[in-house]
């Protein structure tokens, strides 16, 4: 096989990464601390990114937006796919697969499955097309700036939470690994993003995103690759975990049935329906809440108890929720906690596990919908989607989505081996073990608290029931789980980290694109030099970034979750006004503003009904359907979609035809003509 | 309304995106619809329905877009206008 100059650039690379990985390991034989390692990683990845950052800088428009429209196919594949696995990709995905399952699998099929779409209906076509951002695309399709900014909104609303959750990520790994405080963390990942595409833009972003996807994807397979060894004797862990499986599903039967496993779980019923009481009672059951502590606090003094009980009572005492409405929100959320747990488990490989044929089936069509919301999404986020601008042909565009498929489905297929791996090793290593002599790595986890353990029946052995994980944990910890070297935890931080700051790269970019392209060059000034353009351009990427890490440096609790709702506003906003921008000659300008319109507030309203508009369902506990699961939610587009591509037919066979957009279709559509420029 | 003249190349490429699309669908919808039955059987040490989900869906995309690409390049290379502004 004759390679090009640029693979085999980009072999040496990741040959330098591995010598570079292998003296590490050497170095940490003989004493080097872990804490150097966690620097060494960091140090040498992130300035590896800078020095092609800076050889990459440019001050060309095209350059800028779309790489100048010269990367080969296979490279773009490879940046598409560190552009699309983000760190919740990286370290999120396994962790779901761990805790829920078959059920977890919706995001592999949903996410590959939305690349599908991107083959077959857009990235040909945004190729042919030929500019540089998807409001672009849409407004010449359909004339007019109104087009334009509404898209331009929804692919910002869609990027901003997206990319703060990044930076977010570089703050939880930097401030784990290397022990930096976590908002320092955040503005090293700033740092980091910045040396990427400020000066290159789009040519620099693509060039670092290549490096990055070689070492993402080396942390990721490595630690599951050495655990499948350890367990099976084959070092490839997508083809041998299912013999693994069987195995989980052998002990799974034995254990979930097991008497002591059904006594915690009996304890946690009892413990929700307490909460469950003292909601009912508020106002009441709070200040009897408070005359309990009180009462007790005074016994204890009375008493000669030790200092130390008194001071953890009197904590709990000053914990109490000052007002009612915060005990209802505390309680609530400790009451569906209860609830959760009390839940027998459900066993790895069932699908759509239920004890009821109507429980099954509400199971199923929640797993679709997710698949469909995933789907669409994918093919309608904007970071993506511009991609397939920067590749030299049509032809070339079509085969970058099936290398973006290949390298991405490279990590999806190995995930729910990850999970699989590390629920053996809990159910056979970690259950039923006494508390006090777990394995170290427990302790170090739960001191950060990602893992927690609660001895609810008093028996000193753990249940499985007692035992909660975060599920960023399962990819961070399998180098611990399976008693490797520190060099392989270094290692997963550091794809971790690179999973994250491509990402970060990849949007920060689209919103800034969408700010001085689509705004203030299309918009406001269309006369000003492409000098100019291209200051403004820089100007704001800095001024989004800084806003995005400021963000990110408050700690927003929430913004994991928030991340799903971009599938389903994009999906919603962009996916009808684009697919049939190029399938349907009849749509018209009205009936992509309807449809954009209509999809969006949908969406968001109904993420905002079912976010923030009362917390009733929340008592309903038989009515949810899982803790990673909030499908009221995370389903939003499903509605959105649906809507947005009727009213898209409906408003457009009720508005005249736009006969301008026949130019734009013939050149979109047919081989032989390009539009704008290559 | 009249109707546009629709080339024969983006009439074939309009069928073939949407035979695409369709097996997609069944592919996705349909086929994972009957992941509890599918589970019933043994794939190489996997429950069929799990592993259809885990990686068997991958591979049968791949599979649809290796498909795709390799009919719209023959698609291109007929339709084409060797005029030499094609670009392509």
């Amino acid at each position: 096989m004759r390679l090009t100059r640029l693979q085999r650039y980009y072999l040496y690379y990741t040959v330098l990464f591995l010598l570079f990985t292998g003296f590490l390991a050497v170095l940490e034989r003989h004493g080097m601390p872990p804490r150097w390692i966690g620097y060494a990683f960091l140090v040498f990845t992130v300035s590896m990114y800078a020095t092609i950052g800076v050889f990459s800088r440019t001050s060309d428009v095209s350059e800028y937006y779309v790489a100048g429209r010269r990367v080969p196919a296979f490279f773009n594949g490879m940046a598409t796919g560190a552009d699309w696995m983000s760190a919740a990709s990286f370290m999120g995905l396994a962790g779901t697969l761990y805790l829920q399952g078959f059920q977890g699998l919706a995001y592999i099929v949903g996410w590959t499955g939305g690349f599908v779409l991107v083959a077959l209906l857009l990235a040909p076509y945004l190729r042919r097309f030929g500019q540089f951002t998807i409001p672009d695309f849409l407004s010449a399709r359909y004339g007019g700036n109104a087009v334009r900014l509404i898209a331009v909104f929804a692919a910002i609303l869609a990027s901003f939470v997206y990319v703060v959750a990044q930076i977010y990520g570089v703050g939880v790994i930097t401030s784990r690994f290397v022990s930096l405080q976590f908002e320092i963390g955040v503005f090293v990942g700033l740092a980091g993003v910045l040396v990427c595409s400020f000066l290159g833009g789009m040519r620099a972003i693509t060039w670092t995103q290549v490096a990055q996807y070689l070492i993402l994807i080396v942390a990721y397979l490595t630690p599951v690759a050495i655990l499948s060894y350890k367990v099976t004797g084959v070092p490839v862990p997508q083809v041998v975990y299912g013999s693994v499986l069987q195995q989980v599903t052998a002990l799974e039967t034995e254990l979930f049935v097991a008497p002591a496993e059904t006594e915690v779980r009996e304890l946690y019923r009892e413990r929700a329906a307490t909460y469950a009481e003292k909601i009912q009672h508020l106002p009441h059951s709070l200040l009897e809440e408070r005359a309990y502590y009180a009462a007790e606090v005074e016994r204890l003094r009375s008493s000669d108890a030790q200092m130390r009980e008194v001071v953890a009572l009197e904590r709990q005492r000053r914990e109490l929720p000052k007002t009612s409405e915060e005990a209802r929100h505390h309680w609530e959320r400790a009451q569906h906690e209860a609830l959760e747990r009390s839940q027998p488990p459900r066993p790895h490989a069932e699908a759509f596990p239920g004890t009821t044929e109507a429980e099954r089936n509400v199971l199923r069509n929640n797993f679709l919908a997710l698949v469909f919301c995933l789907t669409i999404g994918t093919a309608a986020l904007p970071h993506v989607l511009m991609r397939y601008y920067t590749t030299p042909s049509v032809a070339q565009a079509r085969q970058s989505v099936f290398w973006s498929l290949l390298f991405i489905g490279i990590l999806y297929v190995t995930a729910p081996a990850y999970a699989v791996f590390a629920k053996f090793e809990v159910l056979s290593n970690l259950v039923g073990i006494p508390i006090a002599k777990l394995p170290g790595w427990v302790m170090a986890w739960t001191k950060i608290g990602l893992i927690s353990i609660e001895d609810i029946n008093g028996d000193g052995l753990l249940q499985f029931a007692e035992l909660s994980l975060n599920p960023d944990v399962i990819v961070l910890a399998t180098p611990e789980i399976a008693g490797m070297p520190y060099v392989v935890s270094g290692l997963v931080a550091a794809g971790g980290l690179a999973a994250a700051l491509s990402t970060a790269d990849g949007l920060l970019l689209t919103i800034t694109s969408a700010l001085s392209h689509d705004v203030y060059f299309r918009v406001f000034r269309p006369q000003s030099s492409t000098q100019f353009r291209l200051v403004i351009a820089k100007i704001l990427l800095l001024v989004v970034a800084l806003m995005a890490a400021l963000v990110a440096a408050q700690k927003p609790g929430t913004i994991l979750s928030m991340v799903a709702w971009a599938f389903s506003i994009a999906g919603a906003a962009l996916f009808p006004a684009l697919v049939l921008g190029i399938f349907w000659a009849r749509a018209t300008r009205a009936g992509a503003i309807a449809s954009m319109l209509v999809g969006l507030g949908l969406t968001l309203y109904y993420i905002a009904r079912m976010e923030f508009g009362g917390h009733a369902w929340l008592g309903l506990g038989e009515e949810m359907l899982g803790p990673w699961f909030d499908l009221h939610s995370t389903s939003a587009g499903v509605f959105g979609i649906v809507a947005g591509f009727v009213t898209h037919v409906v408003v457009s066979l009720l508005t005249p035809a736009n006969p301008e957009a026949e130019d734009f279709l013939a050149c979109v559509r047919e081989p032989s003509e390009q539009l704008g420029r290559s | 309304m009249p109707q546009p003249e629709i080339s024969p190349y983006w009439r074939r490429t309009r069928r073939l995106t949407g035979s695409l699309l369709l097996v997609w669908y069944v592919l996705t919808f349909g086929v994972v619809f009957f992941a509890r039955e599918l589970n019933e059987f043994n794939w190489l040490g996997f429950p069929l329905g799990f592993y259809f989900a885990a990686q068997g869906v991958f591979f049968c995309y791949l599979g649809i877009v290796v498909y795709y690409n390799r009919r719209m390049q023959s698609l291109d290379a007929v339709h084409t206008v060797p005029s030499g502004q094609g670009g392509e």
